[in-house]
């Protein structure tokens, strides 16, 4: 295959990737008062009724604080595992690594309704900490495979030169480790909030009678489907842009960013 | 060796608040879940899954649309993966933005936006019969071609990642050897990049094949009750029907199929390493 025969093939795989992002932007903005293309005219109309309407406003709120919540205990647990991992020397680590990255590789429905089983029990279905729980635990190979990255790559002779000079452990990890981590903490964390705000099949066993936005969004999928949700679309298309930038601009490998 | 011990202490401290996580959060209640499976200790679960045409039937199609899903993700990602390992870094940059961007868009958004492409009076329908092509809507949604398609743009980023990786890891001079004795540009692929990036592809076959297994939302949403695939099956049987034990032995047969594919791949890749 020639170099010319290779760039238009890979143009019409580059149409079949973004045509389904690029198509929701006109929809989102069209004045009919159903599904048509092109849109006959241009409005905010959908915009509108995802701002006054409280079940969008209040899922979109969940999903970004459960969201959070996910990010920072996931890079709680995650980060000091991903060192035990990377530096530590003890039996059995090669069993504790394919624990931590095991909910990569078990299918999600099948965790979904095993947290199911055990949170109805516990009567924790519809809580926001019981998702942010399960989310964790999704998302914490998405840490340790970027810090561990990091920590691989990392020159260990400053921390060395930094407990030469007296630096006690801890004031090693804080002012040295960790601050030249900085652009691995930042792309994990980003990775874990878009992974659960993302995330629909967990939520749709444990989130209840609370919608999160992706169980918002099935619901109208499947009940009727007007174009707020496309405007939906839109902004999380937008916001997922900005994540990207973040981690192109203040994170570690937009390569290593492949989930 | 004092200084060892408590090295060796320190090594595994920092995991432990995580793996007790993953131990109460994840490993107990799957395993719990699956000893549901053969409660009473039998076995009639299994050989309602495995044994009645009805379902079996399904674990079959689940197997066939993973297969086609992971044939389209290798004919499409292969030239991808190519041409990013292969062009400037500034083209090399955007080409990976567009991959990425895709990949981290929501499955719901992109779900959503094909039903919008597919549908009977969707973007491509509408422009066909505008054009005069066709006289009647092609059904595209709801079938096996939509839960294809769908599939396919959901895994295609991870087909191109891995296959990207290891073009870029064959050594330059070994082409411009080929090219200065003679070899054509199908002679050079051939002989050179197929072979070696063959850990790449399978590396990306692999998990493409892997992650079609567990798929829920796309056949949800695309193959409009039609389409059945082991994932929609188990969350039926625990929303509908209820019925725990099935929805575990289900699970358990889907667990062991996905476990098993990639402890064999990791024995293939490690005997292909060491070779």
């Amino acid at each position: 295959m020639s170099r010319r025969a290779l760039v238009v093939a890979c143009t019409a795989i580059y149409i079949f990737l973004m045509l389904p992002l690029l198509v929701v932007f006109p929809i989102s903005l069209s004045s009919a008062a159903y599904m048509q293309f092109p849109p006959p005219g241009l409005s905010w109309q959908w915009y509108e009724r995802f701002i006054d309407d409280p079940q969008w406003v209040d899922a979109t709120v969940r999903s970004l604080y459960v969201g959070v919540a996910t990010a920072i205990l996931a890079l709680a647990l995650g980060v000091p595992l991903s060192f035990s991992l990377v530096r530590g020397r003890f039996a059995g680590r090669w069993l504790v690594d394919r624990i931590a990255l095991a909910p990569l590789i078990v299918p999600t429905i099948i965790l979904s309704i095993a947290v199911y089983g055990m949170f109805a029990k516990l009567k924790l279905i519809g809580e926001w900490y019981g998702l942010v729980i399960a989310h964790t635990v999704l998302a914490l190979p998405f840490v340790v495979l970027v810090m561990s990255a990091g920590l691989r790559d990392f020159d260990r002779g400053l921390e060395q030169a930094a407990e030469g000079l007296g630096a006690s452990r801890p004031r090693t990890l804080l002012r040295i480790t960790l601050p030249l981590m900085r652009p691995s903490l930042v792309s994990a964390g980003l990775l874990a909030f878009i992974s659960s705000f993302d995330e629909l099949v967990v939520a749709l066993f444990l989130a209840g009678p609370n919608m999160t936005l992706p169980k918002k969004m099935f619901d109208n999928i499947l009940m009727e489907i007007d174009p707020t949700i496309a405007a939906v679309s839109v902004m999380q298309i937008l916001l997922v842009s900005i994540v990207l930038v973040l981690i192109g601009r203040f994170g570690r490998g937009l390569k290593s960013a492949g989930r | 060796m004092f200084s060892r011990m408590s090295g060796r202490l320190l090594g595994i401290a920092p995991a432990v608040p995580a793996l007790i996580v993953l131990f109460v959060f994840f490993l107990y209640p799957v395993v719990r879940m699956l000893g549901y499976s053969i409660e009473g200790g039998t076995f009639e679960w299994y050989a309602k899954a495995l044994g009645e045409g009805l379902y079996l039937q399904v674990f079959l199609n689940t197997f066939e649309i993973a297969f086609w899903v992971t044939a389209i993700c290798l004919v499409l990602g292969y030239p991808l993966g190519f041409l990013l390992a292969t062009t400037t870094p500034g083209w090399a940059t955007l080409g990976f933005i567009f991959v990425l961007l895709p990949l981290w868009t929501s499955v719901l958004v992109r779900t959503y936006a094909w039903m919008v492409l597919l549908g009977r009076n969707g973007v491509f329908n509408r422009a066909m019969l505008e054009a005069g092509l066709i006289s009647d809507p092609i059904p595209m949604l709801n079938n096996f071609s939509g839960v294809l398609i769908g599939m396919v743009h959901v895994l295609l980023p991870y087909m191109v990642l891995p296959i990207y990786g290891a073009v870029r890891r064959v050594d330059p001079s070994l082409v411009s050897a080929a090219e200065g004795l003679g070899a054509s540009n199908a002679r050079i692929f051939r002989r050179v990049y197929l072979p070696l990036t063959l850990p790449g592809i399978f590396a990306g076959a692999v998990i493409v094949f892997v992650l079609s297994l567990g798929f829920y939302i796309t056949p949800a949403l695309l193959g409009g009750g039609r389409v059945i695939m082991v994932a929609v099956m188990i969350e039926q049987q625990v929303h509908q029907t209820l019925n725990w034990p099935f929805a575990a032995a289900l699970s358990a047969s889907l667990l062991v199929v996905t476990l098993a594919i990639y402890a064999l791949a990791q024995r293939f890749t490690r005997s292909s390493e060491a070779a």
